[in-house]
């Protein structure tokens, strides 16, 4: 068994005409919760599609478990995912199932368990975040912040090795903020998985991971412990911990001179 | 100078055309792998049947109200303009095969194949649409559960199994249409109306030819619901684009089918 469970070695990836990732390399020891952090559009959430294998790299290559994700058949594929768990930036609830069915969904589609089995798992998993009561609601009556639980719910539904989450914490209000930040760590040691999580909230990043990667251009433009990033002098790492408006990171989208865009 | 301006304007239109074109061969390569792999993966639906019984409720069930109500005045129509002919020509107990050839034959595939597209297509293909912008398919892609045998696949085979017994639906009730302008309202024999009808209905060449065209149709209706949803872009604009397209794409398909199997059955 490696170390790591996830290891990027050397990735490259890009759409169309434009390139995302230029050779980034990053591992996720076992049992440790690692955030991805970078500004929009940085690819965050691409990585995380690479990781699952939605997506295939140009060059390098993800290993998950020791197997290397693009080179897998489907079964293999389908058989590594098995292992993973991801939490959606809107849920991805289905919309036509209720609460309760939506986290016995992979229970019922992947394993054999007896109705009566599959009732305590998801009862267990819907108290483990808090929302045993809103198992016959529907996801059109959740809040936001619900609606994630649920989704956490589904996604350690088969009590997976690896969670993905992307951000988490995206358009929730403080109190839910809390609590999906809270759950993420509980989750994490409790069932020993090991964590991933897209975000670009610092504060919250910050207060539960064990590591942390910065990616920008492309590129791991920086990582390291909390505690390490904290005191980072580097100029980068200085304006996104602190929310500085220009620096770096440029406030305005590359463009031609302002003055000639206007005068034509 | 203006020439120049002509030049790049016809490379411009003759690119774009070559574009659009390069675009369909993409998509019909792409909804004939779909089809491929939905056809590899329908065991599923085979073993957990009640998957494609609750897809059945929702395309089939659900368009009965739209079917029964068109169908009924399809008939009527028909029994008043068939009357207004025949009686020209002092035949109009012949009114009952006029009805139940034209709605067996042509009509009641094709009005329900219609009607269908618009109903329970454009249903699908909104949901489908919706389940990949919402992400739900990708999801289910990440719980190692393949879309397309789970969502695809049961909602062909409902298309498939829902709409001949649809257009056998919207044959019964616009006969009924049309037997109730022909018989009570302008009083033509019921006894020749029916038995006219039992005597020239052929069960092979009307009937089976019918229901053959019916799941024709419900072949193309369904696949193109279903393509048009999962390759719909994920976005409010490339949801209610994919929605239109399987309106329009599905009618002209089914007016194709339907002149080219007519042309098979008949000669």
């Amino acid at each position: 068994m490696t170390q790591n469970i996830v290891e990027i070695d050397n990735l490259s990836f890009g759409y169309k005409n434009r390139t995302l990732h230029k050779g980034i390399s990053m591992s996720f020891p076992r049992g440790k919760v690692v955030a991805i952090m970078g500004g929009s559009g940085s690819g965050k959430t691409t990585l995380l599609r690479l990781i699952g294998g939605q997506f295939k790299p140009s060059s390098g290559e993800v290993r998950v478990d020791g197997k290397v994700v693009h080179k897998q058949s489907r079964e293999g594929l389908y058989q590594l995912r098995r292992k993973m768990g991801m939490l959606f930036q809107q849920g991805a609830l289905f919309t036509d199932l209720s609460v309760y069915d939506n986290v016995a969904f992979p229970m019922r589609e992947l394993t054999d368990l007896p109705e009566i089995m599959i009732k305590d798992l998801v009862l267990m998993k819907l108290n483990a975040v808090g929302l045993r009561g809103a198992s016959q609601l529907m996801p059109t009556e959740l809040s936001g912040g619900m609606g994630r639980r649920v989704a956490l719910a589904r996604a350690i539904a088969l009590d997976p090795d690896i969670m993905m989450y992307d951000e988490p914490f995206a358009g929730l209000d403080p109190i839910s903020m809390a609590v999906i930040c809270d759950l993420i760590r509980t989750l994490n040691d409790a069932l020993g998985t090991t964590s991933i999580v897209v975000t670009h909230d610092v504060e919250e990043t910050f207060s539960f991971a064990d590591y942390i990667y910065f990616v920008a251009d492309g590129v791991v433009a920086a990582e390291g412990t909390p505690d390490d990033l904290r005191q980072s002098t580097m100029p980068f790492i200085h304006q996104f911990v602190h929310g500085e408006k220009d620096g770096p990171v440029p406030f305005h989208y590359a463009a031609v001179d302002y003055k000639q865009d206007l005068l034509g | 100078m203006t020439h120049s301006y002509i030049h790049i304007a016809v490379k411009r239109f003759l690119q774009k055309l070559g574009n659009n074109f390069i675009d369909q061969i993409w998509r019909l390569g792409a909804g004939a792998r779909l089809f491929a792999l939905m056809l590899i993966s329908s065991g599923e639906s085979f073993r957990r049947f009640r998957l494609v019984v609750r897809e059945v409720y929702f395309t089939g069930v659900l368009s009965l109200v739209i079917i029964s109500v068109s169908a009924f005045f399809v008939g009527m129509v028909l029994a008043l303009q068939g009357y207004n002919t025949l009686q020209k020509y002092g035949s109009s107990e012949a009114i009952g095969v006029l009805v139940a050839l034209s709605l067996v034959r042509e009509l009641g595939p094709v009005v329900t194949a219609l009607l269908f597209a618009g109903r329970a297509g454009t249903a699908i293909t909104a949901e489908i649409g919706l389940m990949k912008a919402t992400e739900q398919l990708s999801a289910m892609e990440m719980m190692a559960v393949s879309p397309v045998s789970r969502v695809i696949a049961p909602r062909f085979w409902a298309g498939v199994i829902a709409l001949p017994i649809l257009a056998a639906l919207f044959s019964m009730i616009g006969i009924l249409g049309g037997y109730l302008v022909a018989v009570p309202l302008i009083g033509v024999d019921a006894g020749a109306f029916w038995s006219q009808m039992q005597a020239n209905v052929d069960w092979r060449f009307d009937i089976v030819n019918g229901v053959i065209k019916s799941i024709v149709f419900g072949v193309a209706c369904t696949m193109i619901a279903l393509f048009e949803g999962y390759d719909a872009p994920p976005t409010a604009e490339g949801v209610s684009r994919a929605t239109t397209r399987t309106v329009v794409t599905s009618s002209l398909v089914v007016l194709a089918l339907d002149f080219a199997l007519t042309s098979f059955m008949i000669i």
